[in-house]
C-alpha cells in the first residue's frame, strides 16, 4: 500500500463510470467511491460483488414463518386448547386456516426488519455514526472516488484530467496511520 | 447520454432547467427557511383540533365508553369507521413506493416520501381508536402473545380482531423502516450543507452517518426492492385483515366474501385522495411545482379514477348478490342500506365515490388543479361515508324489531375524530418543514432520462 492516496471529483455521473471503468482497467486499485444517488451501472464498472441481502431476506422470512407456526401451534393448539365457537383446536392442520394472516404477517415482519438490521449494520449505519464522506458535497452534486496514486501520479492525474475530473487532491495517508 | 435515453413520447417529470444542486436546494428550502405565517396559522388550528381530541379521549377514558353514541343495538360505529378511514388512507403510501416501484414507474418518485408519511401518520391516528375502545388503554400489550401470570391466558388466534393487531403492526413498523431507510441519504444531504451546528448536529444524528459508498448505495437498492416487494402483498393483506373484521362475522351485510378485493381497491382510492389533497397545497406552499407536476396529478386522477370504478362494481355486485341469494336478512339488508332511514348515507357515498370520479374522464378536469383538489375532498368525505354505511345500517335494524334503533354521535365521538384530523395535521405540518418532501436521491437519479432540459437536450441532436 502505498501511503499516498488520491481524491478525485467530479461534477457528472457519466463521467464518473468512464473514470471508474478507466482507472479499473488502468490496475490502480479504488478505496471507496462516494456518490450523491445510485449511479446505475458503478457497481459493475467497480467490479463490487453482487450484494447478497436478498438471500438473507429469505432466510429471514423463513424464521419468521417457522416461528409464526411454532408459537400458534403452543398457544392454541398444545398449551390450551379450547373450543371457541364450535370449532375446537385439537388439531393444527384443521386449524391452520385460521392461523394464515398471522403467518403472513410475522414472515413479512421478521424477513422486512432483519433485511433492515442487516442492511444497516453491514453498512455501517445507526444513530451518532459519524458520517465518512470525504467531500460534503458528496451528497449534494459531486461525485469522489478515492483512490490509490498508481505508479506514476502525474500521469495519473493527466489521465483522470482527461476525463474529466474537477479536481485532484493528493491525500498524504501517513499521519492517519500508526 | 445515451444510457439515459427515454422515448420521446414521455413528458417529463422534472420541469425547468434543473441541475443536481437545484434539486438539492429546491428540496433543502423548506426545511431551511423560517415558516411564514400561514404555517403557523395552519398548525395553530390542528394544534387546537388536536388538543380538543386528546380532552375528548381524556374524558372518554375517565368516565367510560358511555359518553360516546353507542347504544346495545349500535355497538360499533364512529370509532371502527373512523379506524377503517384512516387505515385506507394509510394503504396510498405504501402502494405509492412499493407497488409502483416494482412497476418501475418514474412518476413515483416526486411523491412517495410524502406519501409514505401520509401512511404513517394515518396509520397512528387509525391505532387511536381501538385502543381507546379498549377502555384501559394501559393493558393494550394484553394483546401480544406474552407470557403471563394469569396461568395458561393466551390470545386467540382464531380472532380477525387479532389478525388486525398484528397486520397493522407490521404494517406500521415495515412503512416505518421503509420510509426512513429511503429518507437516509436525503437527511445526510441537507446535513453536509447545513451551516447552522445545531441543524447539522439533528441531521447527523437522524441521517445515521450516511455517506453514500458505492457498496452502500449497492445494497440501498436492493433493500429497496425487496422491500417493495414485501410491502405489495402486504399493503394487500393489511386491508383484507381489516376487511376480515366484518366479513367474518355472521352479520346481514358484513359476511361477505367479496370484502377483501372491495376494502384494499376503496383504501387505494381514499388514499390517492388524500395525497392528491396534501400535495396540491404542499406542491403550491413549498414551491415544489417542478416536481410534482401537473402529469403527477393526472396520473393520480387515473388511479383514483380506476379504483372508484372497482369500488362501484363492489357496491352494485352487493346488491345484485344479495337479491340472488334469496337470503331475505341478506336482502333486507341493503334494502334498508339503500332506502331505510339511512338513505342519504347511502346516497352520498354513492355520488361522491362512484359517480364524481368518473368525471376524470375529461382530461381538461383530470389536469385542472382546482377540479383535482374538490374531487379528492369528494372522495374523502364519500370513503367515510361508505365505512359509516357499511357500519352503522348493518347494525341498527337487526333481527328483532323491538331492538332497532338509530346512531347519533355525541359531542365526544365527533371531537375524537376532529382531533384525530388535528393530530394528522399537526405531524404532517411538521414534517413538511423539517424532512425533505421529495426523494431527491431518486430524483437526482431519473434527472438525466426525465428532466425536461435533457430532454430537450436530446431532442436537438
Amino acid at each position: 500500500m502505498s501511503s499516498k492516496s488520491l481524491h478525485v471529483l467530479f461534477d457528472d455521473d457519466d463521467n464518473l463510470i468512464d473514470a471508474v471503468k478507466e482507472v479499473v482497467k488502468n490496475n490502480i486499485y479504488i478505496n471507496e467511491v462516494y456518490t450523491p444517488f445510485p449511479v446505475h451501472g458503478l457497481d459493475k464498472a467497480m467490479k463490487l460483488k453482487p450484494t447478497n441481502i436478498s438471500i438473507a431476506t429469505f432466510i429471514y422470512g423463513c424464521i419468521g414463518f417457522t416461528v409464526a407456526i411454532l408459537m400458534m401451534n403452543y398457544i392454541m393448539i398444545v398449551d390450551w386448547p379450547q373450543d371457541i365457537g364450535g370449532k375446537p383446536s385439537f388439531s393444527f392442520i384443521e386449524n391452520m386456516p385460521a392461523f394464515v394472516p398471522v403467518i403472513f404477517e410475522l414472515t413479512v415482519f421478521f424477513a422486512a426488519h432483519l433485511m433492515v438490521i442487516t442492511f444497516y449494520l453491514r453498512s455501517r449505519l445507526w444513530p451518532f455514526k459519524k458520517a465518512e464522506n470525504p467531500n460534503p458535497a458528496t451528497t449534494d452534486d459531486k461525485f469522489l472516488i478515492d483512490m490509490e496514486t498508481g505508479p506514476n501520479i502525474s500521469k495519473t492525474k493527466t489521465m483522470l484530467k482527461k476525463l474529466g475530473a474537477i479536481s485532484i487532491e493528493v491525500i498524504n495517508n501517513d499521519q492517519d496511520e500508526k | 447520454m445515451s444510457s439515459h435515453y427515454e422515448a420521446p413520447i414521455r413528458k417529463p417529470l422534472i420541469l425547468g432547467d434543473k441541475s443536481y444542486h437545484d434539486v438539492s436546494n429546491d428540496i433543502a428550502r423548506p426545511v431551511e427557511t423560517p415558516p411564514d405565517k400561514d404555517w403557523w396559522i395552519a398548525f395553530s388550528i390542528a394544534m387546537a383540533a388536536f388538543l380538543w381530541g386528546v380532552g375528548c379521549m381524556a374524558y372518554t377514558l375517565g368516565t367510560g365508553i358511555g359518553v360516546w353514541g353507542l347504544n346495545k343495538t349500535v355497538g360499533w360505529a364512529w370509532d371502527i369507521t373512523n379506524f377503517v378511514w384512516w387505515v385506507g388512507i394509510g394503504h396510498a403510501g405504501t402502494l405509492i413506493s412499493a407497488v409502483l416501484l416494482l412497476f418501475r414507474q418514474k412518476w413515483r418518485m416526486g411523491i412517495n416520501r410524502s406519501a409514505e408519511a401520509m401512511t404513517i401518520f394515518s396509520v397512528i391516528q387509525a391505532g387511536l381508536f381501538p385502543i381507546i375502545h379498549m377502555g384501559r388503554p394501559w393493558l393494550a400489550y394484553w394483546m401480544f402473545p406474552i407470557p403471563n401470570q394469569f396461568g395458561s391466558l393466551w390470545v386467540n388466534f382464531n380472532s380477525p380482531l387479532l389478525w388486525d393487531i398484528f397486520a397493522i403492526s407490521t404494517y406500521l413498523t415495515v412503512s416505518l423502516v421503509f420510509w426512513w431507510t429511503g429518507l437516509l441519504p436525503d437527511f445526510a444531504m441537507i446535513r453536509d450543507r447545513a451551516v447552522d451546528p445545531f441543524r447539522k448536529k439533528i441531521y447527523s444524528l437522524i441521517s445515521f452517518g450516511w455517506s453514500g459508498r458505492a457498496k452502500d448505495w449497492q445494497r440501498f437498492e436492493e433493500v429497496s426492492l425487496v422491500l417493495a416487494g414485501l410491502a405489495t402483498p402486504l399493503v394487500l393483506s393489511v386491508h383484507t385483515i381489516v376487511s376480515f373484521d366484518f366479513a367474518t362475522s355472521v352479520i346481514p351485510g358484513w359476511h361477505t366474501t367479496i370484502f377483501p378485493p372491495y376494502f384494499v381497491a376503496g383504501a387505494i382510492f381514499s388514499g390517492f385522495a388524500m395525497v392528491q389533497t396534501l400535495l396540491i397545497i404542499m406542491r403550491k406552499v413549498s414551491r415544489l411545482e417542478s416536481y410534482i407536476t401537473i402529469q403527477h396529478i393526472e396520473m393520480m386522477n387515473i388511479v383514483i379514477m380506476i379504483t372508484g370504478s372497482i369500488v362501484g362494481c363492489a357496491y352494485i355486485t352487493e346488491l345484485f348478490i344479495a337479491w340472488y341469494s334469496g337470503v331475505e336478512y341478506e336482502q333486507y339488508a341493503f334494502l334498508n342500506r339503500a332506502t331505510g332511514p339511512y338513505w342519504w348515507a347511502y346516497f352520498l357515498m354513492m355520488s361522491c365515490n362512484v359517480v364524481s370520479p368518473q368525471i376524470m374522464w375529461v382530461k381538461k378536469i383530470r389536469t385542472n388543479i382546482i377540479w383535482s383538489f374538490v374531487i379528492s375532498i369528494v372522495v374523502n368525505i364519500g370513503m367515510w361515508f361508505e365505512r359509516f354505511v357499511i357500519i352503522v345500517t348493518s347494525l341498527h335494524r337487526d333481527y328483532l324489531p323491538s331492538s332497532w334503533s338509530m346512531f347519533s354521535p355525541t359531542f365526544i365521538d365527533i371531537g375524537i375524530f376532529i382531533g384525530t384530523i388535528g393530530f394528522f395535521f399537526v405531524l404532517f405540518l411538521l414534517y413538511a418543514r423539517s424532512f425533505p418532501v421529495v426523494a431527491q436521491a431518486e430524483v437526482k437519479s431519473i434527472l438525466k432520462s426525465s428532466g425536461e432540459n435533457y430532454k430537450k437536450l436530446r431532442d436537438k441532436k
